[in-house]
């Protein structure tokens, strides 16, 4: 057990309170369960698999909708399997993406295993050495409140490592059928024609 | 000789970018292949195209996603070998939420192959597209390649399908590793 401060639903509501119609990426599990607990939402693009592409899924967004805010909000195990596209994302420096990762240092929906963070893997200084600038570790509530303040605006590309306890907290599940996340996602942020094409 | 297949690669690719250009493709990942070299750049040349250069395969299906998700599209640039990296995503990405997704796969492991670590995967390759239900072509001929790849564009984007082409080795030459 870590005994980090933050609670990963108080970071999750912290963050997403200004949210307007920003757009919404998570990563396979926890994360998955976090973004749902605030409710559903149409610009929520809920990942269920692939686990290794959430921020690839938030580069392409935001490259494609670049007076859009996207955030992708993903957790330690999905990252660490998809840390080559932390690099990719540097290199290309969308100033419309923010990448939050909750780590608690552990596998959570298989058991709790540790993941290379509990073993002094930092992911902050890994996205620093790619290229990205404004990285950053948070691990208490001034630190989140500074970043909540801005991350619900277009500023530059930002990826937040935010160290989480682990209490349990509800599962919640949101809509799970990958064409219909989609279809709904597309007809809310391109209108319905973009379903006609 | 491979002056020549040089010559024809770039006529043929100048074909297939004018294809992607027509069809507004404004996503170009790839990770570089020989094959590819002279699409990747006419493609940079192209102020309407954004390239985007992966650090592997997968990342193309994520990215491919998320650029359809905000009304753009794309095409991944990738070898054979590839192929096998994007497995898991193409699966469990692309085909879970019936994503549109065009793939331009440049082949080893088969004609002439020079290099026995690229035979298996080479080999392998349609297999491993048709057990996950990509629509797959091969081109062996120069004079297809332009009306194949305006095809398989449209069967991704028109019927949110997954479709690959195979640019066979003997299009390209095989790797000599003494130039």
């Amino acid at each position: 057990m870590n005994d980090y401060e933050l609670n990963r639903r108080y970071v999750i509501t912290e963050l997403l309170r200004n949210r307007k119609d920003n757009l919404i990426i998570n990563g396979l599990g926890g994360t998955c369960w976090d973004v749902a607990s605030l409710g559903d939402n149409n610009l929520n693009f809920y990942v269920w698999g692939g686990m290794g592409n959430a921020c690839m899924i938030g580069l392409g967004l935001a490259l494609s909708q670049p007076n859009k805010k996207i955030i992708v909000i993903t957790g330690d195990g999905e990252m660490l399997m998809g840390i080559g596209s932390l690099i990719t994302i540097a290199v290309k420096k969308p100033k419309n993406l923010s990448i939050v990762v909750f780590d608690n240092e552990l596998y959570g929906e298989t058991g709790n295993q540790k993941t290379h963070t509990a073993n002094g893997v930092i992911l902050s200084t890994i996205a620093k050495g790619s290229g990205i600038k404004n990285s950053n570790i948070i691990q208490n509530t001034t630190e989140l409140k500074s970043l909540s303040s801005k991350i619900n605006q277009i500023n530059e590309l930002s990826f937040s490592q935010i160290k989480i306890n682990n209490e349990l907290d509800e599962t919640i599940l949101p809509i799970r059928e990958g064409p219909y996340i989609k279809s709904r996602f597309r007809k809310t942020l391109l209108g319905k024609e973009a379903l006609l094409e | 000789m491979q002056k020549n297949i040089n010559k024809k690669i770039e006529n043929w690719s100048y074909d297939i970018y004018q294809v992607l250009s027509k069809n507004n493709a404004r996503q170009i990942a790839y990770v570089p292949d020989a094959g590819h070299k002279s699409l990747i750049e006419y493609c940079a040349n192209d102020k309407f195209m954004n390239m985007i250069s992966l650090t592997s395969e997968e990342e193309g299906m994520g990215l491919l996603a998320g650029a359809w998700l905000g009304g753009e599209k794309g095409v991944l640039l990738m070898q054979s070998s590839g192929v096998g990296n994007c497995i898991n995503a193409i699966a469990s990405i692309t085909r879970a939420c019936n994503f549109p997704l065009l793939m331009l796969i440049t082949m080893r492991g088969e004609w002439n192959e020079f290099n026995p670590w690229q035979v298996p995967m080479g080999q392998a390759t349609e297999k491993v597209l048709d057990a996950l239900n990509v629509v797959t072509i091969r081109c062996e001929k120069i004079e297809e390649i332009s009306d194949t790849v305006s095809a398989m564009m449209g069967l991704a984007y028109k019927s949110n399908c997954i479709s690959a082409v195979l640019l066979s080795q003997r299009l390209i030459g095989a790797k000599s590793f003494k130039e």
